[in-house]
């Protein structure tokens, strides 16, 4: 329901407000992320044995890593959350607030799947060593580097928001930021599933 | 927002009636999904990692716990829900998990029977081989 077009029905409210419309299209283009991923996935999913002779998972991941990793995308998109609330309330300092710890926990996320990343390679197991570590270095990569546009966006939007306040365009820029993080979040609890929790198991 | 609200094109009002009714429900919302998120979460790792299950069924465990929680996110973080105002987005969603499905099923599928089906298995394997 939408303000004063609440009570009519939708053949007669006219068009869609912006702020629907362009999140409609956010969504959308969101989807298409995940169709991608989904093809990033079934690469790994057929090459994860595809080890060359060469380090496999069970060797190669860090479990406590990946549970914190997990634990701080999480609530970095449980505090995306109430950043909205806080936007939609147009109260400016818990959205500076929200703001800090989405972009803290996400940057902890980042650092230490870089960290990773980096004692992975250090131990030989770079992306040219097997199919399998290709396909895990795409994969995990790939969603690292969304992480890392997120983080970004979201040093953009809190500029935004200062020297433009909340107008409706730095809105709708929010919401389709929020949108962003809890997608990637909802990637996110794939890959821990498929690439750690099922390939630690061998 | 109100006191703004007409000097801006008619489509780029934020729903206000909406936006006041639902703060609190709100971060109930949040709240409920991070709960749940954690619980699932904390459930998935603990199947990974003990021996009281059947072991060559905890993958399919873990896969169940995993779209559990995608749909937690959608629907306590991402707001997808089956209200009369959110048709389009979950037609949306259902196409794009009806590719998703297609791509990731049928990758499998078409590659393990390949490999079943290979002249030389331990030479073509691409599931063993670089």
């Amino acid at each position: 329901m939408h303000g004063e077009t609440a009570m009519l029905p939708d053949t007669e409210a006219g068009p869609a407000s912006r702020r629907i419309i362009v999140g409609y299209g956010f969504w959308i283009f969101l989807l298409s992320d995940i169709v991608m991923f989904s093809a990033i996935f079934a690469t790994y999913a057929v090459l994860s044995r595809a080890t060359a002779g060469g380090p496999g998972g069970p060797e190669l991941f860090n479990q406590v890593s990946v549970a914190i990793e997990t634990g701080s995308l999480l609530l970095s998109s449980y505090a995306c959350g109430l950043m909205s609330l806080a936007i939609g309330a147009e109260r400016q300092a818990p959205t500076y607030l929200a703001a800090a710890f989405t972009f803290a926990l996400g940057a902890l996320f980042l650092g230490l799947e870089l960290r990773e990343f980096a004692g992975m390679i250090a131990r030989g197991a770079t992306p040219q060593r097997s199919a399998f570590l290709s396909a895990f270095f795409t994969l995990v990569g790939c969603h690292g580097a969304h992480v890392t546009a997120g983080l970004l966006w979201l040093i953009i939007m809190m500029a935004q928001v200062a020297t433009k306040g909340f107008s409706p365009i730095v809105c709708r820029r929010l919401l389709c930021f929020s949108l962003f993080w809890h997608a990637l979040d909802i990637i996110w609890v794939g890959i821990f599933t498929v690439v750690y929790l099922i390939g630690i198991r061998g | 927002m109100s006191v703004i609200e007409n000097q801006h094109a008619p489509g780029e009002q934020i729903p206000i009636l909406e936006r006041e009714a639902g703060r609190f429900s709100g971060f109930l919302t949040y709240t409920t999904g991070l709960v749940l998120a954690v619980i699932l979460t904390a459930t998935s790792f603990w199947a990974a990692n003990t021996t009281l299950l059947w072991a060559p069924g905890v993958p399919l465990g873990l896969a169940v716990l995993a779209i559990a929680q995608m749909g937690i996110h959608l629907v306590f973080f991402l707001h997808i829900t089956t209200g009369p105002d959110n048709t389009n987005n979950v037609l949306a969603l259902a196409f794009g998990l009806l590719i998703v499905t297609l791509v990731v099923a049928g990758s499998l599928w078409i590659m393990a029977n390949l490999n079943d089906n290979m002249l030389m298995p331990d030479l073509m394997n691409l599931q063993t081989q670089p």
